[in-house]
């Protein structure tokens, strides 16, 4: 169980450039410095997982499921999460598109405040969202006013919440990819008599179609694993804003073995996500 | 491509195993004597460092018996954790580090001392709910039967936390369903919606309601159909102090405890 011999990197496949010898022996060993702190990293990374493995009472997981508010909560979360991706896409695409290409004054400003989300303790977008469209909010009392319309306690609110904490992953994805696409591509559909949105649409965005999938689903993980706004903005109310991830808390409270039932399913679904995303993540030198 | 990265991550998952295996089996050994230790070793004054889980009615109230504690007894320091009372439970059958369980029900409590995480808890308080409105009274919430009215909004606990316990009491007492818009996870919490005025109506403690002064107003709940829940205290088994602990449980026991608590609106056990 002592780590003294360095992790040995296995060989990889040949080397495009085909210049360098495969066993040049310098960078495929791992110094100690570097091998004991990552293999401490990886350990730190998947314990907290083995513990919610080892916890998992399996025989009673289809119970488990079954008798909590599992399967609302998945539908609900399933749901808001999706709708928040679709918006993030109708909204956050232009936007990206916008930052990227678009010069006017104040354009970083707008890129810093409009990434805000991202670094953003979700708990506070709560609280944020709640004075804003809450049903005292400056703009919440309005709707409230003029169309009846409030936002807290439903599952609209939940997809606005998910939306807001979402769509900058969607945001920053796309427009890295406008920033690097071809140009040269859009200039030859120009001179063909393109029409700019025409343009857009049958040049542009199929060359950052591998973005848009990476945004999405990146958005749309985060959606799905939203707690602190939603939780701040639209409460908790089982098949109505209790998404999985408050359904986990909430359980955690009542009955643990329910939460790591619950828990169970999400790491599943996070799980498949990062197989959706493998190309990109597990390729050695990617970068987001 | 990814077969080496495969077994790399197999490999470490499995040291990881092993790794959890060893922690778990240690940290169990190694318990007995830590716990002896410390019963060989007991400061014999009042000093060092407590943490309290208490429940969130109780905020107010031990905030202050805990300065008061501490104005005495110069050399303790006492850290509080307010909450609501299943998920502090939970915590401390999972092994959180805290010397005292303030709880806002009897049921909590047990689950503490059927994990055999403390023994012989004494009930120090009892509270009644009430129904809190935003000032105002938007929705004109006069009675409880209010609260079953379609176009009022009210605010709930939710049923795993004492006050969603108690309110659903009040309901089945009252034969009243009501449909609330949302089960917060604890007291303050739902408090907090009748302040925001998110809510027309929120069910807590009649504590709540007097800590929150003139943020909220209260209506009574009929005698007939309230109920009551008991605050039982205890010092728990992994207390690194027991003896502070002790002291501060004898604190909150004691006269001047019971009148900072009925001063705060809470009924005698």
């Amino acid at each position: 169980m002592t780590v003294t011999s360095p992790v040995r990197v296995p060989p990889r496949a040949p080397r495009p450039d085909g210049g360098r010898r495969p066993d040049a022996d310098v960078t495929s060993r791992a110094p100690w410095p570097l091998a004991v702190p990552a293999v401490v990293a990886v350990a730190f990374l998947l314990l907290p997982l083995v513990g919610l493995l080892l916890r998992a009472s399996w025989r009673d997981l289809p119970r488990l499921l079954l008798e909590s508010e599992a399967s609302g909560a998945l539908r609900l979360s399933l749901v808001t999460a999706t709708i928040a991706t679709v918006i993030s896409l109708i909204l956050g695409v232009p936007l990206a598109w916008v930052l990227a290409r678009a010069r006017f004054r104040g354009r970083g400003l707008l890129r810093a405040l409009v990434t805000l989300p991202l670094v953003l303790p979700p708990v506070v977008g709560g609280v944020a969202l709640l004075f804003a469209l809450g049903r005292r909010g400056f703009v919440g009392q309005y709707l409230d006013q003029w169309f009846g319309l409030t936002l807290p306690f439903t599952s609209a609110g939940v997809v606005l919440a998910e939306t807001f904490v979402a769509m900058p992953f969607l945001v920053v994805t796309v427009e890295g990819a406008f920033r690097s696409a071809d140009l040269g591509l859009e200039e030859a559909a120009a001179t063909l008599g393109s029409r700019p949105f025409a343009t857009f649409r049958r040049v542009t965005l199929p060359l950052i179609a591998p973005s848009l999938i990476a945004g999405s689903v990146l958005c749309w993980a985060r959606a799905l694993g939203e707690f602190g706004a939603t939780i701040t903005f639209a409460g908790n109310l089982p098949g109505v804003t209790q998404t999985m991830p408050l359904a986990v808390y909430q359980a955690l409270e009542r009955d643990p073995d329910a939460a790591v039932a619950l828990s169970l399913v999400l790491l599943v679904v996070s799980v498949a996500v990062l197989a959706l995303l493998r190309e990109r993540w597990l390729h050695p030198g990617a970068t987001l | 491509m990814l077969r080496p990265l495969l077994a790399t991550l197999t490999a470490v998952a499995a040291v990881t195993a092993l790794l959890a295996g060893c922690g778990s089996s240690t940290s169990s050994d190694a318990e007995a004597p830590a716990h002896s230790d410390s019963a060989s070793t007991t400061a014999p004054t009042s000093a060092g460092e407590i943490t309290v889980f208490a429940a969130a009615s109780l905020t107010e109230s031990f905030t202050t018996l805990g300065k008061q504690f501490e104005a005495a007894h110069p050399d303790a320091r006492i850290t509080f954790s307010f909450g609501p009372s299943s998920g502090l439970a939970t915590q401390i059958i999972e092994g959180a580090p805290a010397d005292v369980f303030a709880s806002a029900s009897d049921k909590n409590m047990d689950a503490v001392v059927a994990a055999r995480a403390a023994e012989t808890p004494s009930t120090f308080a009892t509270n009644v709910l009430e129904i809190a409105v935003p000032p105002g009274n938007p929705a004109n919430v006069t009675t409880l039967a209010d609260l079953a009215r379609a176009d009022v909004k009210v605010a709930v606990c939710q049923p795993a936390v004492p006050c969603g316990a108690v309110a659903a009491k009040v309901f089945a007492a009252a034969g009243l369903t009501v449909t609330p818009v949302t089960l917060e996870a604890d007291v303050k919490a739902t408090l907090t919606k009748v302040e925001l005025g998110e809510v027309d109506a929120g069910v807590v403690y009649v504590t709540d309601v007097l800590a929150a002064g003139d943020k909220v107003t209260g209506i009574e709940i009929p005698a007939g159909v309230n109920s009551a829940t008991s605050y039982p205290i205890a010092t728990l088994s992994a207390s690194k102090n027991p003896d502070l602990a002790k002291a501060f449980v004898d604190s909150v026991l004691s006269a001047d405890g019971a009148s900072v608590l009925s001063a705060a609106g809470f009924q005698k056990p």
